[in-house]
Formats: C-alpha cells, structure tokens, sequence
C-alpha cells in the first residue's frame, strides 16, 4: 500500500507492480458495480415495461401468457379515453390536486415562518403537536370527519371535505416549509425589519424568494399526495361516480373490464404518466425535499 | 415608534404570532384536536348513524378484543410488516444507496431508474403488480415456469399475499434510497482514508465507518417505517379486491384481507367496521388502537430531536 502512496501520482503509478494490481482492482470493482446497477435497474424498470407492452395487446392475447405484442394496439389508449368518466376522473383530480396545492402552499407558508423565525413561548410544543399531525393516519379521525361532513354540513359525494381542511394548513408542508426556512439566515429577515418592512412584506417580499426550492417541494409532494390519494375519495366521494378521482376510478376500471388487462393496464399508464412527466420537469427540488424532511442540516 | 411602550410592543407581537399561526390553529382545533376528542366519545357509545347515539360503556371495546374476527387477523399482519417487510426496505434500501453513491458511470440515469417506482401511484403500482404477479397470465410467472421454477400463486395465496406486497415496497424504495444516499455522502472521507491507511478491509470500513456513521439515519428510516406500516392501507387494499375479482360498486361488498385475511391491516378496519358495518363505535376502538401504536413510535422519534428537527431560531 504504502509504495503506491510513495509514487508521484499519475502514469508512473501504473507502470510498477503494485500500481497495476491497484489499477486491475479498481477496473474490477467498476465492473462488479455497474453490471450491480444494471441488475437493479432492470429490477426498477421492468415492471414499467411490460404494463406498457401489456397496455398494447389485442384482448385475445392480454389473455395469453404473452410478453410482447404482436400487433400495436394503439387503439387501446383511445378506448380509455373513450370510457364514460375517465374524462371526468381527470377533471377531478386536476381540481382536487390543483386547488389543494394552492391552498396548502398559503396556508401553510405563514405558519411554518413563525415557527422558524418567529420567537415566543409555546413555539417547541407547537412544533411537537405539527409532528404528532403528520404521524396520524388519517383513519383515526375518519369517524368524527365524516359525520361532520356529511351528516352536518351534507358534503359527502363531493371532494369538497378533502380540498376545504387544506386551507389550514397541512401538517407535513409546515414542518417541511420550517425546516427549509431556518436555514435561510436571520440577517436578511433582519435586514427587511430594518428597511422598515413590516413582517408581511418581508415574508412576501424577501423570505419567499429565497424559499422558492422549498415552496416548489411542497407544492410538488402536495399534488402527489393528492393525486395518489384513494381513502380521501373512497370515503367522500365513493357514491357519486361525478366526484370520483383517477386513483380511485382506475380501480373500477378492472372491475369494468374482468380480463381485460391490456384496457387495465392501458389506464394503469394514463395515471402513472402525469406523475412522473412533472417528475422530470422538477426533480431536483423533489428530491432535495425528500433529503429535506429526513436530514438534519 | 419611541411612542409604543413595552406592554404595547408585547400585544402586537402576540397578535402578529397569532394571525401568522391562525391557519394551523383553526386546522388544528378543527381537524385534530375535536375529531380525537370526539372519537374517544364514540368509543363508549353505540351509534350506526340512523338512530341517536346511546351510551353503551365497554360494549365496543370488548367486542373489538373478543368477537370482532378480523382485528387479531390484521395485527398479526402489521407485525409481520413491521419485521419483514420494514427491515428488508431498510436493508436493500441502504444497499442501493451504497450502490449508487459507487457508480461512476452514468450516474443520473442510474439515480433516475432507480428512484421513479416510488413516484408511481399506489393504486396504479399496486394494479400493476397485480398484473405482473398474476398466476394465469403473468409475466413473473411465466417467466419462473420458463426457467423451471415452480412459480407461487402470490396475491392469491394466502402465504404469499404479504410476500408480493413487499416486493412492491422494495420496488417502491425511492425515498429511502435518497435519504441514505445523502447520508453516506455526508460520512467525512478523511475517515476512510485513516481505515484505509490501517488496512481495513471494503467490510471492515462499512462496520467501523460507515455504519456509526448513518445510524442516526437508519434509526430514523426504521421509525418512519413502522409509523408507515401502521398507515398501511391502498396497497393491501387495492391487491385484495383485484386478485379476488370482487367488482366495485356492483352490489357485491368487498371483505377486506383477501386471500384469507393475509392482507388485511388496521385501518381496513376502520373502513370495515364505520363503512360497511356501520358500528362506528366498534370502528373509533380500531382508531384508537392505531393511535395509541403510532403516538408511540412518534414520541420515540421526536425524543431523537437530532434527526428531525433542527434547531430553528
């Protein structure tokens, strides 16, 4: 070991013996890791290729043990579209998703500021009770929630009781949003008060800007949440078809269509797209939101 | 300004603090605080939604413990979540974190392939294992009949159902790959220098470097994992109804766990017991059940400050 840290570095390093057995061992272990990788992706992407495959089959041989399709069936894509509601699943979750974007990133802005920069009495306990909000499945409170919105305020069969609470905040965009916020220095807050910003104008004017990455994660993980969402919809909006979402209509679809897989998995696709077409337009702040809310700074 | 005394000073600022913090404060009160209040109230009474309420003690409780069929069911299956399938997400998610922090070569497009399963919906990713794994038409299947290896019948079977459903958790590992991959960049390369220096072999420097290194983190990966776990709810779910075939909306109710009660999990039976039994008594016990287990796994999380919140000021 110590002869190749001797050498001078460079070419003469891989003339001695030593600095071949070294170089051998590094083409080696690039080999093991990357033919690692090539398995693992294949593991990853697999499963996407052949429900695309699949989503291309005539119906006689979605019922065939098949792999890849004889004919292109393109059609099949079409016949989605073409199912009563599809259309209106998406209008739905667009509504769903969007708005409630919208909503939490407002609410929840205000909030996670005063929780980072802000000083008063009770902030840590405010801070414990935002963890303990966004540990709590959403099923412990279900039965209190939907009599009160369906039973008081006669709201079930909309997906009105899962866009509304998202105007108050959401537990996981403050705690995400306070945590990117501390790490912004407190000279600049200080710097606005000075120039006689009132604390408003600094969160607008000086605060959001910087926070732009964080706001973007929020947002982004937000529309995930409820595009992906399938209790909220199963709960309120089950009994009328009109207020169904993607993710809880695509469910249906397999009952609709019994073996049709090439149909299932033809929709399986149209819900899975959207999600992961913003994926590659805003991936870096994703996955720093994802490093965001599990490491410490 | 000369003008505000201290006091006056004092009630602006609790005012700002509470027009800043009133979203969270109504969202609190309104969709925390009185749900929980309120489902300890229905806990005690007997309710279906037609009729009033009436006050029927430790009914529901006993009832839940004693003759309710599925709760032992789905307990068992979230402490065989918790063991199998949380460890092994921990296990393999750390190894595609190391992985990928050695790939040299393309390592974007590696990072990408590796990460998009977890941005996959839970519904769709659930139908498409469904598919995948099917026992007639399968590609999985197909694929081990092939090769001679005698293929199990996985959402269809009742000692396979949870099995499938973590090999659809380790496809998903998106999330856990990112979070430990930050961390082993994080570990100061000076310190395997100094390994290397003493002749520490690949596992000897993974054992005595790496590993203290991340064990805030894997600790962190763990908790959130059985928090998680107790959440359990589309993909058991949604394996179920479409390996049983059970078609929704068509007058036909679907029993949670197909096959076998193998897939069932606390908050099914939330929805059991409030939606299709309509004992929502019965249905709040299970809730505070599943409160109780994740409020305590939340307090062993937020005890270790250091790897969720840092300090704010």
């Amino acid at each position: 070991m110590t002869h190749v840290l001797d050498q001078p570095a460079g070419a003469t390093a891989a003339v001695t013996p030593a600095g071949r057995a070294a170089r051998r061992r590094a083409v080696l272990e690039w080999i093991a890791v990357h033919s690692l990788g090539l398995a693992a992706a294949l593991f990853f992407v697999l499963p996407f290729v052949f429900v695309f495959l699949t989503s291309l089959m005539s119906d006689t041989q979605a019922l065939s043990r098949d792999l890849v399709p004889h004919t292109w069936e393109w059609a099949n894509y079409k016949k989605v579209f073409d199912t009563p509601g599809f259309l209106t699943w998406w209008k739905n979750t667009l509504l769903y998703a969007g708005a409630g974007t919208v909503l939490t990133v407002v609410s929840s802005l205000p909030v996670a500021y005063a929780l980072a920069k802000f000083r008063f009495r009770g902030r840590n306990l405010a801070l414990m009770l935002v963890i303990s909000m966004m540990m709590l499945p959403p099923q412990v409170v279900i039965i209190p929630m939907y009599l009160f919105w369906a039973k008081q305020l006669g709201l079930s069969g909309t997906l009105w009781p899962l866009i509304i609470p998202m105007a108050f905040g959401d537990a996981f965009s403050i705690f995400l949003l306070r945590q990117f916020l501390t790490t912004i220095p407190n000279e600049y807050v200080d710097a606005a008060r000075v120039d006689g910003c009132g604390d408003l104008r600094t969160l607008l004017r000086v605060v959001v800007p910087m926070a732009k990455p964080g706001i973007a994660a929020v947002a982004l993980f937000q529309f995930f949440y409820a595009w992906n969402d399938y209790f909220g919809p199963q709960i309120y909006a089950s009994e009328n078809p009109g207020a169904w979402t993607l993710s809880y209509g695509l469910e249906s679809f397999k009952g609709a269509h019994h073996t049709d897989w090439n149909l299932t998995m033809a929709a399986t696709v149209l819900v899975m797209a959207p999600v992961i077409l913003v994926f590659f337009f805003a991936q870096k702040a994703f996955v720093e939101g994802v490093t965001l809310t599990g490491v410490k700074g | 300004m000369s003008t505000l005394t201290l006091a006056s000073k004092r009630r602006r600022a609790a005012l700002r603090n509470l027009a800043f913090l009133s979203p969270w404060l109504i969202g609190f009160a309104v969709f925390f605080a009185y749900p929980l209040v309120s489902t300890v109230y229905f806990s005690f009474m007997h309710y279906d939604g037609f009729r009033p309420p009436t006050w029927s003690g430790t009914k529901n409780w006993t009832y839940v413990f004693e003759h309710y069929p599925l709760f032992w069911p789905a307990l068992r299956n979230t402490l065989w979540l918790v063991l199998v399938m949380v460890s092994l997400r921990v296990v393999f998610g750390l190894g595609v974190g190391l992985l990928i922090t050695k790939i040299k070569t393309g390592t974007g497009v590696f990072r990408t392939l590796f990460y998009l399963p977890y941005l996959a919906p839970p519904v769709a990713a659930t139908m498409a294992f469904a598919f995948l794994l099917n026992p007639g038409t399968g590609p999985v299947n197909s694929i081990l009949e092939k090769v001679g290896i005698n293929a199990p019948g996985w959402f269809n079977d009742p000692s396979w159902s949870k099995p499938a459903l973590t090999l659809l958790a380790l496809w998903g590992i998106g999330d856990l790959m990112v979070i430990f991959m930050a961390a082993l960049l994080d570990v100061p390369t000076e310190q395997y220098e100094a390994a290397e220096l003493d002749g520490a072999s690949a596992w000897q420097r993974f054992r005595y470097v790496t590993l203290p290194n991340i064990s805030p983190i894997v600790m962190f990966a763990v908790v959130t994992g059985v928090i998680q776990t107790m959440q359990y709810y589309t993909q058991p779910l949604i394996a179920g109804k479409v390996a049983s075939g059970v078609i929704q909306g068509a007058g036909t109710q679907f029993e949670p766990g197909y096959p076998d009660k193998s897939t069932l999990t606390l908050p099914q039976l939330v929805y059991n017991l409030g939606f299709q039994r309509f004992d929502y008594g019965s249905a709040c016990v299970v809730a505070l059940v599943l409160f109780a287990l994740s409020t305590v796994f939340t307090a062993f999380l937020m005890r270790r400050r250091g790897g969720l919140i840092q300090a704010g000021d």
